[in-house]
């Protein structure tokens, strides 16, 4: 009852404001912030807020269409939310907007060929550090992402270098998926680990005690997207490896920190991990880990919402922690989206006018809560949203974007990192000194393919 | 004798009138035809159409455009992006053989193109071998014949990517059927890691390659045999000849023709596939089951190196120029 009072309360004021607004001069944006506001304190007070306020379409995007293409979300309910908002501001506006999902693994395809023909959708969300590959085709989002920045403290350093390409904002930063240990918490106390491990050492030491009990970790070096490059980068700067100097330009891979990494592996492989992960995919290690094949694994929060509405006891067990540190420190490497408005795209001021819908904040902390946290803001903003009070399991996912570094690093996010990301060559070293290579030779046969990719 | 004789004359005389009543009727209605044609041509003023030489090249002219548009065009294009250094969103610039000397640097590329020569060595010949077998038992009579021929079709029809994600499925590491019947029949202690390790993984993508590739063999050997006349094996066996003989001195010269034709299209699409790599392994466990084509897609669509991907995937054409001239030349030579 009470939150239904302050809801209309909210209401109320929101009306009180729209009207005098709109005819006082104050302009959308401006009104958007103060309602912002409104909102944001209503949201410290535990309101959920369900209604965004009316308010007069500017006359120029009326009547327009507007296209956004993204990822089928692995959360569906959250996608369904984006389709509600595009719906609701559409209808406000005056503008026919389509809301297209197609399966991540197909998003670049889309992008190459609406970028070369010069059509399709407005806007494209892009992943990783997209925003460079196909800057040239991307609007300058300079005044949106910096709005953004503002509402969100800031960005995380990884989403903001990511989409921040020479000097402008050629996307504006949405949300990043935030990978975690996911673990047995139940089997990891029974060896006698109360925390989860703080560096490889000790990661070593409890796994190498449950696989003995026929727990192992579960960890791919196969070719897919998610999983592997997750755990391969920031695994090898957490030994101080890289694979290129600052300057972008001179590989930097064998070294004696590679070397060092490398050698690790292949003993972890031997006593800690399951051995059927060089064939996995990203959906196979939640499989593995859900049939109670394996204790632990790098994933995002799926395995443990699956397992919450499917396995409710199985869910009681699992608990997630940040990636162990290693002698140069504790990294992370996260799945960041960025929104995109295409240069061929004649409905750019509509495209951002929705790019900043879908980022107001009573709108994307909606969709924050269905995602229950799946999905963090690209800034610590929500660090102090209540949601993180509700589940202490889902904890450590809350500052993880902290811990996120963009690929190529120390270099910056180039087409050249990108291109050595979707070779794989990184996680191959790994895969290879696991198929018994010798750890020197791996580290060479990466050297000279990553000489060849950044070469130009 | 003489009235039959007169009776043939009589014959022969009815069929003449005949064939000159023909005759008149014909020349009867020549003219007319000639005269509006002539009238046509007075309203199109050209008799173009007319002549045979310009007619052939007005009728073949919209098979010529779709060939132009749907296979010169992009071929000429990718032979231009091969020698450029385009990416996606800027314009390519024109650096020779760039392109091509990078790759033949990159181990990767190495890999794939042992791998791609494996891969459709090994599918092509497991394809061939299968596939005459199954059209040679599918030859003879049995209970629901054409039943049983059209479901054989069912692999080649079912869209490639979803039979192959039903491979997935079994190859899976935790949940293979294929690991479950090995263990539980006694035969391995644990089961295997099939698209985990660099060998099983080609094994496996050569198994799905080859299934979905055999009822094509079939059915094509399948209309081959069956234009082979009953007669010949008639003669074979009255001259005693045994089974094995008449496959080889009859069946197999008589399919040769067929048989060229299909392993030379099988080989073309096995060298140019994607589709079951794509979705099995993605060229993985480390490259160990990288073919051109998805090679190529890795390049120019996730690193948007359009100019080097599309030098990749020219890396294809001699050797297929290779396999269609030998095809034409065994066509001419059957001529």
């Amino acid at each position: 009852m009470g939150d239904i009072n302050i809801q209309a309360n909210y209401e109320q004021e929101v009306k009180e404001v729209t009207y005098p607004g709109i005819e006082g001069g104050l302009t959308r944006r401006q009104f958007i912030k103060t309602a912002g506001l409104i909102a944001g304190a209503a949201l410290t007070e535990g309101v959920l807020v369900t209604t965004t306020p009316k308010i007069a379409a500017p006359a120029i995007i009326k009547g327009t269409k507007l296209h956004l293409l993204q990822w089928s979300n692995f959360v569906p309910p959250a996608d369904d939310e984006i389709r509600r908002q595009a719906a609701e501001w559409g209808k406000q506006m005056g503008v026919e907007v389509t809301i297209e999902t197609i399966n991540a693994n197909d998003l670049q395809a889309r992008i190459a060929s609406a970028i070369e023909s010069g059509t399709g959708p407005d806007i494209v969300q892009m992943l990783h550090n997209w925003p460079y590959l196909y800057a040239s085709g991307c609007v300058d989002v300079d005044d949106v992402a910096e709005k953004v920045e503002k509402m969100y403290g800031g960005f995380y350093k990884q989403i903001r270098d990511v989409s921040f390409v020479e000097g402008r904002y050629k996307a504006v930063p949405y949300h990043i998926v935030g990978a975690a240990m996911t673990y047995r918490e139940d089997w990891f106390k029974e060896v006698g680990a109360e925390k989860f491990p703080d560096n490889w050492d000790e990661y070593r030491k409890v796994g190498k005690m449950l696989k003995d009990k026929g727990h192992p970790f579960g960890q791919t070096f196969g070719h897919t997207f998610g999983d592997a490059p997750a755990f391969a980068y920031p695994y090898l700067w957490s030994f101080g490896g890289k694979e290129v100097e600052e300057d972008g330009k001179t590989v930097a891979l064998d070294s004696k920190e590679t070397l060092q990494a490398v050698e690790f592996i292949v003993a972890l492989w031997k006593d800690v991990f399951d051995e059927t992960g060089l064939s996995w995919d990203d959906t196979s290690n939640n499989r593995a880990f859900l049939s109670e094949q394996i204790s632990c694994t790098l994933n995002g929060a799926s395995i443990y919402f699956v397992a919450k509405k499917q396995y409710p006891e199985l869910a009681k067990r699992i608990n997630h922690a940040v990636m162990p540190a290693g002698p140069a420190g504790r990294f992370h490497y996260h799945v960041t989206f960025e929104h995109a408005i295409m240069k061929y795209s004649n409905n750019v001021e509509a495209a951002k006018e929705f790019i900043l819908f879908l980022m107001d904040k009573p709108n994307f902390y909606k969709w924050f809560e269905i995602a229950e946290g799946y999905s963090v803001a690209p800034g610590p903003d929500h660090e102090n949203h209540p949601l993180w009070q509700k589940d202490p399991r889902m904890l450590a996912f809350k500052d993880i974007g902290k811990l996120g570094k963009a690929i190529g690093y120390p270099a910056p996010p180039t087409r050249s990192a990108s291109e050595a990301l979707s070779k794989y060559i990184i996680v191959d070293v790994f895969a290879r000194a696991i198929q018994g290579e010798s750890p020197k030779k791996a580290i060479e046969w990466g050297a000279s393919e990553l000489r060849n990719v950044y070469k130009s | 004798m003489k009235p039959n004789v007169k009776s043939v004359e009589n014959q022969v005389e009815q069929v003449s009138d005949y064939a000159d009543s023909k005759l008149t009727s014909v020349e009867y209605v020549g003219p007319a035809v000639k005269e509006m044609g002539e009238k046509k041509r007075g309203k199109l003023k050209s008799g173009y159409l007319e002549r045979e030489n310009i007619l052939a090249y007005v009728l073949v002219a919209p098979a010529v455009i779709i060939l132009v548009l749907f296979i010169a065009y992009p071929f000429v294009l990718g032979v231009w992006l091969s020698l450029t250094d385009k990416t996606v969103g800027h314009e390519g610039h024109f650096v020779g053989l760039q392109n091509f000397r990078n790759i033949l640097k990159s181990q990767i590329f190495l890999q794939t193109v042992q791998n791609t020569f494996v891969y459709t060595g090994v599918a092509t010949v497991l394809k061939l071998v299968f596939g005459l077998a199954l059209a040679l038992v599918l030859n003879r009579h049995f209970k629901f014949k054409r039943l049983v021929r059209a479901s054989m079709l069912l692999p080649w029809i079912i869209p490639t990517v979803l039979s192959t994600l039903a491979w997935l499925w079994m190859f899976d590491a935790t949940f293979s059927v294929f690991n479950w019947i090995l263990v539980h029949l006694g035969i391995l202690k644990r089961g295997l890691v099939w698209l985990g390790d660099p060998h099983l993984a080609m094994v496996s993508v050569i198994i799905v390659n080859a299934w979905r590739g055999i009822p094509f063999f079939a059915i094509s050997l399948l209309a081959g045999l069956q234009t082979i006349s009953p007669d010949l094996y008639e003669a074979a066996d009255i001259d005693g000849a045994g089974s094995f003989a008449k496959f080889w001195h009859i069946t197999l010269p008589m399919l040769m023709p067929v048989l060229l034709v299909v392993l030379i299209f099988s080989v073309i699409v096995t060298f140019a596939d994607f589709q079951v790599v794509y979705v099995l392994t993605r060229g993985g466990p480390s490259n160990s089951t990288h073919l051109f084509a998805t090679l190529a897609y890795q390049v120019a669509l996730a690193s948007g190196r359009l100019g080097e991907g599309a030098a990749i995937s020219l890396f294809m054409f001699p050797f297929l120029l290779l396999v269609i001239i030998v095809q034409l030349w065994y066509i001419r030579r059957e001529q």
